[in-house]
């Protein structure tokens, strides 16, 4: 709890936090802010922004509310973003920490393995495995902790490999401690913090890749996200820019508060280990 | 010279059982669709019995056991060949050979922009930490670097084709225009401006943040003060001591970034309609059509190990401290 | 002996410090001797030497004052050479030592880049380095830490300054590169006229071959003068502490003297 109290401390993470914590209300209550299927019609088509009272941002080419996709698209971003980042983190760090302890062949084989899922462009990984599995939501999570684990699991191994050797670890063998309590109580606790500061990158960059995704048509086809809205407006490019540009800002401005507080996670985290 | 070889020669030689779980996974991977693309090709084509589907599968050599199809795609790509895509009834290589070089070119001049300006924008901002200008540009590429480069690539087609009317829209030359030599490479120039512009300021960003960090960091290390006891000017310190230093994390992200740049090139040649390696992935998607998709992940994952070779060579140049133990002296 | 300059009641704190690192000291330092500052961890004596040298980080806070003859302090490079502790840090890793040691004699004796070459390897001959030619071309990973520190001073004199301080430069050196140091330095010193400020923790060392020495406690001067007549005699506590700790071949063991 010290960490979220130093968190505010840095005004980045504050900021971060805050807007993310807005974010996550708009996505939790997105039913009670905009009641009713955001994907059904609710007005006339292409109604202009900022004209009609109830429907601030307009309507897009088949007459449905732009602020509501926006608001329930919140819930798509996040929810994607977050577990697909929780994925990535937890298959990266079994297999860091497996190779990192049991070293000799399994190291060798588990580090190809994890050579072979960096050389592939994680988009078009993802992109693969989407089309063959199929489109829907958890299926979109995992194409993109598929392509994400590799570098989290790089860098725990490394963690792990530089603090096996430190003084710390070694009277602690000394003095007989069993190798797992070891691997828990001193190992880990020193190995987490770098994983924990990418961990908010790979949350943006999910939320990113998600858009994507969904741009090309291969997103979850039941729920509105950001990033088909900006396919749909794609087609009235011309006539209804803003269709495009709204779910882009809204894009913009949940990465930039995801950067944010990535960068007082990692502050806060450098100030922790030196207080410690 | 000698060092040089000795990476090239240890990276082939690891980088095949690499290459192999990549065949081997993404095999995997596509046999557990649940049709095949004999089936989308009847799909396409409004239908087919089960006769002239079974007649196909044999043609291409889909009736075999999966193990036996392994080891066909295997043995074949030794001799560089990638199979039949069966959705465009021609070879992969000779598709993938022919969309290759757009993407690259693409691919090619958003990096060298975005990697000029943004190490130079990054040493801008890293020669004074914590100033005006750095806080500035900090925040822009903060900003920058959270845009999706496909709505970034809609945004200046709606400013610069659609409203401004300066660049075309879509394409990657006027189609027919008959033009040759420079009259052509003016016309493939000014097509190629939105998308490479849009790509290139948001890794302009990342490049800008990894040099303002990587001086940021080399400004507290103790060289530094003994080349300000030297008494040498201040831009030789902030260019040829810091920078040069932090120059070395900049090419490491470089390499990093290779991979996630050539899936990136999918969405903008989406957006702009450029005939590249990425629509080609997308159109694979879309046609069902595994062996060209097979094809173009093998050759993604070839292409990021030769830019990977090529950045740890230029970073060995840069840090003579690499592979230094193995030398004799 | 002329006065190179005169400290009064210099007082220095760091940002973000409580406490100043150096408090109200008073000393005149002569031109052309050997100055040696001697303190333990934490005495102030790198700082003095950093403020002599204008090394400070921004935003330190300084009162008091340093009278400098010829009016103005003496500038980095041309008219004063720093060496560091750290020979491995003190060195960049990606410059071939040729260009760092030429560098200040280009900036400074506005030489160009063959001239600075040249006189480099002039320079690296002299701090007895050998096959200075191929050391020109090599780069600090090659070389060993008492190599590097020679290359230090190489690089710090090259534009043949008239002043230099060495702050703690030979204690990251093994004892018998030590020695080959600080015979290195008292031999360049002598034969350009130099001014040598020597800062160490080693009072045996420093008495070895400084005429002059001043010695430091938690930022606060605690005597000073020629070196035979404070050590024979030391009029402060302190000083007699430090003399009685020092420990060599000849002092009854240690733990002896404790268990009795």
């Amino acid at each position: 709890m010290r960490l979220v109290r130093n968190l505010i401390g840095s005004p980045e993470g504050a900021i971060g936090l805050g807007i993310l914590v807005l974010l996550a209300l708009v996505a939790i209550f997105a039913p009670v802010l905009s009641p009713g299927d955001p994907l059904s019609i609710a007005a006339r088509p292409l109604l202009a922004p900022f004209t009609d009272p109830s429907f601030p941002l307009g309507t897009d080419r088949l007459g449905r509310d732009v602020l509501a996709g926006i608001i329930h698209g919140t819930r798509t971003s996040l929810a994607v973003g977050i577990a697909a980042a929780l994925a990535a983190l937890a298959i990266g760090l079994c297999v860091g920490l497996t190779a990192g302890f049991a070293g000799g062949l399994v190291d060798e084989a588990l580090m190809r393995v994890v050579d072979a899922f960096q050389i592939v462009p994680s988009f078009l990984l993802a992109l693969a495995f989407v089309s063959v599995i199929g489109a829907s939501v958890p299926v979109v999570v995992i194409a993109i902790a598929l392509g994400a684990w590799a570098d989290p699991a790089r860098l725990t191994r490394a963690q792990v490999l530089s603090i096996r050797e430190r003084d710390y670890v070694a009277s602690a063998r000394v003095i007989g401690m069993h190798p797992a309590e070891i691997a828990l109580r001193e190992i880990l606790p020193n190995a987490l913090p770098p994983v924990l500061a990418l961990s908010a990158i790979i949350v943006a960059a999910a939320i990113l890749t998600e858009a994507a995704l969904s741009f090309l048509g291969l997103g979850d086809p039941n729920v509105v996200t950001w990033g088909s809205m900006i396919a749909e407006g794609r087609n009235v490019l011309r006539s209804s820019p803003s269709l495009s540009i709204f779910p882009g800002i809204a894009l913009v401005v949940t990465v930039v508060a995801v950067y944010l507080f990535s960068e007082g996670l990692t502050k806060t985290i450098g100030r922790g280990r030196l207080a410690a | 010279m000698n060092r040089a070889i000795r990476l090239i020669r240890r990276r082939a030689i690891s980088s095949i059982p690499v290459l192999l779980i990549v065949v081997i996974l993404t095999f995997g991977l596509l046999e557990s669709a649940s049709g095949d693309a004999v089936d989308a090709y009847l799909l396409s084509i409004g239908g087919g019995d089960a006769t002239v589907a079974q007649a196909l599968r044999q043609a291409y050599g889909l009736d075999q056991s999966m193990m036996a199809r392994l080891w066909v795609y295997v043995s074949s790509l030794a001799t560089f060949d990638l199979g039949w895509s069966i959705a465009f009834d021609r070879p992969v290589l000779d598709l993938i050979l022919e969309r290759l070089p757009n993407t690259l070119l693409l691919m090619g001049s958003a990096t060298a922009i975005s990697f000029g300006l943004g190490s130079a924008l990054g040493i801008v901002a890293g020669a004074k930490p914590e100033s005006a200008v750095d806080r500035t540009l900090s925040t822009v590429s903060l900003i920058l670097y959270a845009i999706p480069s496909f709505w970034l690539g809609l945004v200046l087609s709606i400013v610069f084709a659609v409203q401004l009317r300066w660049l075309p829209t879509s394409g990657i030359e006027t189609i027919a225009s008959g033009k040759g030599g420079l009259a052509r490479a003016l016309d493939i120039t000014r097509h190629l401006v939105l998308p490479v512009g849009a790509l290139a300021l948001i890794y302009m960003a990342l490049f800008l943040r990894v040099m303002r960090s990587g001086m940021a960091e080399a400004w507290q290390l103790d060289f530094v003060v003994f080349a300000r006891s030297k008494g040498l000017s201040r831009s030789r310190i902030v260019l040829r001591h810091v920078a040069r230093n932090a120059l070395l994390p900049l090419v490491t992200m470089l390499g990093l970034q290779s991979a996630a740049m050539l899936g990136g090139s999918v969405v903008i040649e989406s957006i702009f309609a450029i005939p590249g390696f990425g629509r080609l992935a997308q159109e694979a998607v879309g046609g069902r059509d595994a062996p060209l998709l097979m094809g173009i992940i093998v050759v993604s994952a070839v292409l990021v190990i030769c830019v990977n070779l090529i950045v740890d060579l230029v970073y060995a140049a840069l840090d003579p401290r690499v592979g230094a133990s193995e030398s004799a002296g | 002996m002329s006065t190179l300059c005169q400290i009064r009641d210099l007082s220095v704190t760091y940002r973000d410090q409580p406490n100043p690192a150096l408090a109200h000291v008073t000393l005149d330092i002569e031109a052309g001797g050997r100055l040696a500052i001697i303190g333990e961890s934490g005495s102030g004596k790198s700082t003095l030497a950093r403020t002599l040298a204008g090394l400070l980080p921004p935003r330190t806070h300084l009162t008091g004052e340093i009278q400098w003859t010829g009016g103005t302090p003496p500038r980095p490079g041309r008219d004063l050479g720093f060496v560091f502790q750290d020979p491995s840090s003190s060195l960049n890793p990606v410059l071939t030592i040729g260009e760092q040691v030429a560098e200040g004699a280009r900036q400074h004796l506005d030489l160009g880049w063959k001239q600075a070459l040249e006189r480099a390897q002039d320079m690296l001959e002299r701090v007895r380095i050998a096959q200075a030619d191929r050391v020109l071309r090599a780069y600090p990973h090659q070389l060993s830490g008492g190599q590097r520190q020679r290359v230090a001073i190489a690089a710090a004199l090259a534009a043949k300054p008239k002043i230099l301080i060495a702050d703690e430069a030979t204690s990251a050196l093994d004892v018998v590169v030590q020695a080959e140091i600080v015979a290195l330095l008292d031999d360049l010193v002598r034969d350009a006229q130099m001014t040598l400020i020597f800062i160490t923790h080693d009072i045996a060392l420093a008495s070895g071959f400084a005429d002059r020495v001043a010695i430091f406690k938690d930022g606060r001067l605690v005597e000073a003068g020629p070196t035979a007549s404070l050590l024979a005699a030391p009029a402060q506590g302190y000083t007699r502490t430090l003399l009685q700790s020092h420990l060599d071949l000849t002092s009854p063991p240690l733990v002896e003297e404790a268990a009795t």
